[in-house]
């Protein structure tokens, strides 16, 4: 039984910058135990000698020329922006590292 | 009391890591069709994919690929036969996906190496840097702090994002553990950054400009007593923009934590920042945990497999090494070890050789570029190779040679070139700038200068030939400086009944 | 007589016959979606005018003598997770409730380039998360058979659509089943095609790796026509195919299967299945025996863990593909009060706009990454994801097409399973190897559960970039089974069919 404590989902949600109150990750820690025991299985079948599959259709090499092409106007990159100034998105105060 | 560096290298052993992030100076961004070029209004060089919208895809510019595999051949790197992209995910507000794409286990380029040399007491040294890794990745957008006492981030109200920059390819170059130093490595650190970039240089890959943040260093560092074997805890110190100061953020940290050890403290493993003023560094924020950055093969990208063929053919066109070739032209042109570096340093190899190549005299080519055309170019603050190519400076100087300019006259050339009025041909003839060696009118100004100076002008016929020089001035200035001075000379030698 | 109830080939038949404009077209679809969208909720946008203009220009281009191509002026139902320039587009979140984008997906401009007329936006499971469409923020769906019953999901809306008569054709996309399992409980036909047949550029990432834009129709070649328009190469698209798309609309006219070899998965007809549709779906089998294709029995055993796989793939790409919304550059923002910093005001935006399934697995893929445990999980899902290619491999080396029940159970009542997400997921047991091994498949009716009297998909799973096979052998069944039948299966759609 993966045993995942609340503690455990806070730290996740902290990675994933979501907000959750204690109710929320008590629930979820109890849900996650319960969807990774099932998921777990996986550890089963899967042998050192059988490599992993990212791309399901294998291609290599897939580039483009270094050409430029038009962008995006200033009006139309902003234009989903919540806040905007000075032709920047405006968001809340940076907090940390430089 | 504390101990200086001297002190601190007799008792700890340092240990080096260099982590090099080089733009590179592709037209295009890493993933997008976007401008890289500098300067643009903000947000205008920006489309879906380099703003994260929902739905973008990246597509690699092949253009990225092979400049990294090229830095990887002149670093002698191994080429992954290989090589993919994965995404490192972390929150930022400039990084536009909260992810960056970059590789992490399986990066275009491994284990190479590079050679360096550096002087010690005993003489001339070389050291063996070796590279772990090159691999390429994407820049992060640009921050803008409004508000706050000093605009700093602590303090600011709010924040502005323009993210022109996001997505401009980047390759960082990183370094094995480089050990064995000893009390070197302050001067091993910086001729290695100074090496690299001068291969970046000659490469063509880069603008390697530090002070404009397209080469920048992280210098990780660690110290262990002397004999001891072991490794220490190492410190991350970044923001370390010019090779000075490369040099000064080793001898800083080795200061720093020498003397935390001496008292007994603990080194912490963190990030530094490197303060320009003092050349010590400071604490970043301490990370409550290391970062889990979760990288996991980028689903959005197919794997770099490059051909045999093509790894050879780029090899076929890697340029001399830098510093064999700075050995080379330093022989062939009989240049004092000082002015090469001043040279090097001022980025004019390249342009010199090539004034060279086109016919001029060497002592001449290297004293127009590194004197009157970088002096001009510092006074607009551009750089000197942006005033004036080699070709117009090895026509000036031709003309200097025939006796056609007066060196007076060659800097005004210079200027109005640099001025915009066109070619050399086309500033002489618009200025008027000719040398006035025609005997009749050189004659007129002799005369008028005996005339006006009738004492000097009786010493010279008495043998005080010295005393030539105030008529020749004269004559001179009554020309506008525009006469050929040695045949004013000969003339007024001549006409004094001095000439032979 | 052309009528919204008409095929989507008919229409485009009459529209070039000039019985019918596109105008009148696309008006007629607008009166049936205010007639019944109120109960189906299928559609979160409906851009008429922009509808109308481009039906207008459509049948201008026609008179003027310009050649169209084949679905010109056929009107359809968006996914709303396809990027439509200026249209919103809210992935059944609330966290993207507003955003206009300032671009068209591939697929939008090859519809447009085509003359197809968009009318609007479908709901669907929020960011393509779910079976149901319950996970909505905009409210869930209801199946046109029973309105108390979920469409599917999470592409229940374009399902719901095409079965209530409110657009003949609609795009879906595909993730794990999203296009398959609503097209079996809504009685309709979708195709989730080979991975990078179809552009990726503009559909907002679920997971990277198994996502699909696909056809959503009321008949085999009515999807083989959409699936035309919509395919093909794209150099905005690294993992999109470099190679001819697959004749499919000629293998939809075949009609042949003699000699075909149809491979039955053994993994997939047991224990888990609703019996009624076990029933059907052996109705379909006869049928394509009759026509004279051969039964081989395959076995995958694989197939067993593609579900635990899924939900550790998925989820993974999923909290790394949803980290951009965090209300800097676009979509809605919570808290910011001038004094809560940028990560606080993220952490809050994100709380309050992403729904508890959205959450539920972007924790899980974030724990499914974390060092430590990467190897355990990711990484041994990708080595089931080899297996289960190898498992195809192998029963593709023994049949042309493999055969299955499209879900487990036929709709199910709304409400009945949000508090298990691990039933939830059990519905997407035989559609989930589909996508983990990029290869095509198709779901089309194969009759109504006895039970209950509630559609029943049929799968056909073809080798990846064979996508003309499965149009071909879905071509023959459902020729054969409408013969027997005697009518289309929407036609016996108690609810609506009197409307």
């Amino acid at each position: 039984m993966a045993a995942i404590s609340r503690d455990d989902v806070a730290h996740l949600a902290k990675l994933a910058r979501i907000d959750m109150s204690n109710a929320e990750l008590d629930h979820l820690a109890q849900e996650m135990s319960v969807i990774l025991d099932a998921v777990a299985r996986v550890q089963e079948v899967a042998g050192s000698d059988v490599p992993p599959t990212s791309h399901p259709i294998p291609v290599n090499n897939v580039v483009r020329e270094d050409v430029v092409l038009p962008s995006l106007s200033q009006e139309d990159s902003l234009s989903g922006a919540p806040a905007q100034a000075e032709g920047r998105f405006k968001v809340p105060q940076i907090l940390g590292e430089e | 009391m504390a101990l200086n560096y001297d002190q601190a290298v007799a008792k700890y052993d340092p240990t080096l890591g260099l982590e090099v992030h080089v733009e590179l100076n592709t037209n295009s961004k890493m993933f997008c069709g976007c401008s890289t070029e500098f300067g643009a209004e903000p947000n205008t060089q920006t489309c879906p994919v380099c703003l994260g919208l929902p739905g973008a895809l990246p597509v690699v510019n092949g253009k990225a690929i092979e400049s990294s595999i090229l830095i990887g051949l002149a670093l002698n790197c191994s080429i992954a036969p290989f090589s993919r992209f994965a995404r490192k995910n972390y929150f930022y507000p400039d990084m536009p996906k909260n992810f960056q794409t970059s590789q992490y286990d399986e990066p275009i380029c491994v284990n190479g190496y590079l050679d360096v040399e550096i002087e010690t007491e005993d003489g001339p040294k070389q050291f063996r840097v070796e590279i772990e890794r090159v691999h390429m990745e994407e820049d992060t957008g640009k921050s803008l702090h409004v508000g706050g006492a000093t605009g700093r981030i602590h303090g600011a109200e709010y924040s502005l994002l323009d993210y022109n920059r996001a997505g401009i390819p980047l390759v960082e170059i990183v370094t094995k553990i480089v050990g064995g130093t000893g009390k070197y490595a302050p001067e091993v650190a910086r001729a290695y950054v100074t090496e690299l970039r001068d291969i970046l240089r000659s490469l063509g890959v880069s603008d390697v400009k530090m002070e404009q943040g397209s080469m920048r260093c992280d210098v990780n560092l660690s110290l262990a007593p002397i004999g001891s074997g072991s490794l220490g805890t190492r410190s991350e110190t970044k923001n370390v923009n010019s090779l000075r100061s490369v040099e000064r953020a080793v001898i800083g940290e080795v200061i720093r934590q020498a003397n935390r050890l001496e008292a007994g403290e603990r080194i912490v493993q963190e990030t530094r920042h490197f303060l320009e003023e003092s050349g010590q560094t400071r604490p970043g924020r301490s990370k409550e945990q290391a970062e889990d950055y979760r990288y996991f093969p980028e689903p959005d990208l197919v794997p770099v497999v490059p051909d045999s063929a093509w790894i050879e053919e780029l090899r076929a066109t890697l340029p001399e090494k830098p510093s064999n070739r700075r050995k080379r032209l330093q022989i062939e042109w009989s240049v004092p070890d000082k002015e090469m570096s001043s040279l090097v340093n001022a980025g004019l190899l390249d342009v010199v050789e090539e004034t060279i190549k086109l016919g001029a005299e060497p002592t001449r080519a290297r004293s127009w570029w590194l004197g009157e055309i970088s002096r001009l170019a510092n006074e607009r603050e551009v750089d000197p190779t942006s005033l004036i190519t080699p070709g117009q400076v090895a026509v000036v100087i031709s003309l200097i040679e025939s006796g056609e300019l007066t060196d007076k006259l060659a800097r005004q050339v210079v200027e109005g070139v640099v001025a915009g009025e066109g070619t050399p041909a086309d500033v002489i003839t618009k200025r008027g700038l000719k040398v006035v060696s025609d005997d009749g009118a050189l004659m007129t100004a002799i005369e008028a200068a005996i005339a006006a100076q009738p004492d000097t002008a009786l010493r010279v016929r008495g043998g005080n030939i010295p005393a030539a020089g105030a008529l020749i001035g004269a004559v001179m200035k009554a020309t506008g400086g525009q006469a050929d001075a040695a045949k004013v000379r000969e003339l007024l030698l001549k006409h004094l009944g001095q000439g032979e | 007589m052309t009528s919204i109830r008409s095929t989507a080939a008919q229409m485009a038949e009459a529209l070039s016959a000039g019985t019918i404009t596109s105008v009148e077209l696309t008006q007629a679809h607008y009166e049936r979606i205010g007639e019944v969208d109120s109960e189906v909720h299928a559609f979160l946008y409906l851009d008429k005018e922009g509808a109308l203009a481009q039906a207008a220009q459509s049948d201008a281009k026609r008179n003027s003598g310009e050649i169209q191509s084949p679905l010109a002026g056929v009107p359809l139902a968006l996914k709303d997770l396809l990027t439509q320039k200026g249209i919103p587009t809210t992935c059944g979140s609330k966290i993207l409730e507003g955003w206009r984008p300032p671009y068209d997906s591939t697929v939008v401009a090859k519809l447009k380039a085509a003359g197809v007329v968009i009318l609007g936006k479908t709901n669907m499971d929020e960011f393509a998360m779910g079976s149901s469409t319950e996970n909505s923020a905009y409210g869930p769906t209801h199946n046109p058979w029973d309105l108390t019953r979920i469409p599917g999901g999470s592409g229940g809306g374009s399902a719901a659509a095409v079965a209530a008569f409110e657009a003949p054709l609609a795009i879906g996309s595909d993730t794990g089943g999203s296009i398959r399992q609503p097209a079996a409980v809504t009685g309709t036909v979708g195709v989730k095609p080979t991975y990078g047949g179809v552009s990726r550029f503009g559909l907002i990432a679920f997971s990277s790796s198994l996502d699909q834009a696909g056809p959503c129709a009321r008949t085999v070649l009515d999807a083989a026509m959409l699936h035309e328009v919509i395919a093909g190469h794209d150099e905005k698209d690294s993992t999109s195919i470099n190679a001819p798309v697959p004749q499919v609309v000629k293998a939809a006219k075949k009609l042949d299967v003699k000699g075909m070899k149809i491979g039955v998965v053994k993994e997939l007809q047991g224990e888990g299945f609703q019996a009624g549709v076990l029933e059907r779906f052996h109705d379909g089998l006869d049928a394509l025996v009759s026509c004279g294709a051969e039964l081989v029995e395959v076995s995958c055993p694989a197939f067993d863990y593609a579900l635990a796989a899924y939900y550790l793939i998925a989820p993974s790409e999923c909290s790394s593909n949803l980290a951009r919304f965090d209300s800097m550059r676009y979509g809605i923002r919570i808290g910011d009060d001038g004094v809560r910093g940028a990560e606080e005001v993220m952490k809050l935006t994100r709380h309050e706009g992403f729904g508890p399934e959205v959450k539920r697995r972007i924790i899980l893929g974030t724990y499914a990454l974390s060092s430590g445990y990467y190897d355990a999980y990711y990484g041994s899902a990708q080595k089931v994801r080899t297996l289960l290619m190898r498992d195809f491999n192998a029963a593709f080396a023994k049949a042309d097409v493999l055969v299955s029940p499209t879900a487990p159970t036929t709709a199910f009542k709304i409400g009945e399973n949000v508090d298990d997400p691990l039933a939830m997921y059990l519905n997407d047991i035989a559609t989930i190897p589909v996508n983990m091994a990029g290869i095509g498949g198709m779901s089309l009716p194969c009759g109504l559960a006895p039970e209950d009297g509630l559609p029943v998909g049929f799968q056909i799973m073809a080798p990846a970039m064979r996508d003309d096979l499965m149009y071909q052998v879905g071509g023959a069944l459902e020729a054969t089974l409408l013969a027997k039948w005697g009518a289309p299966i929407l036609d016996s759609a108690p609810l609506l069919a009197a409307k």
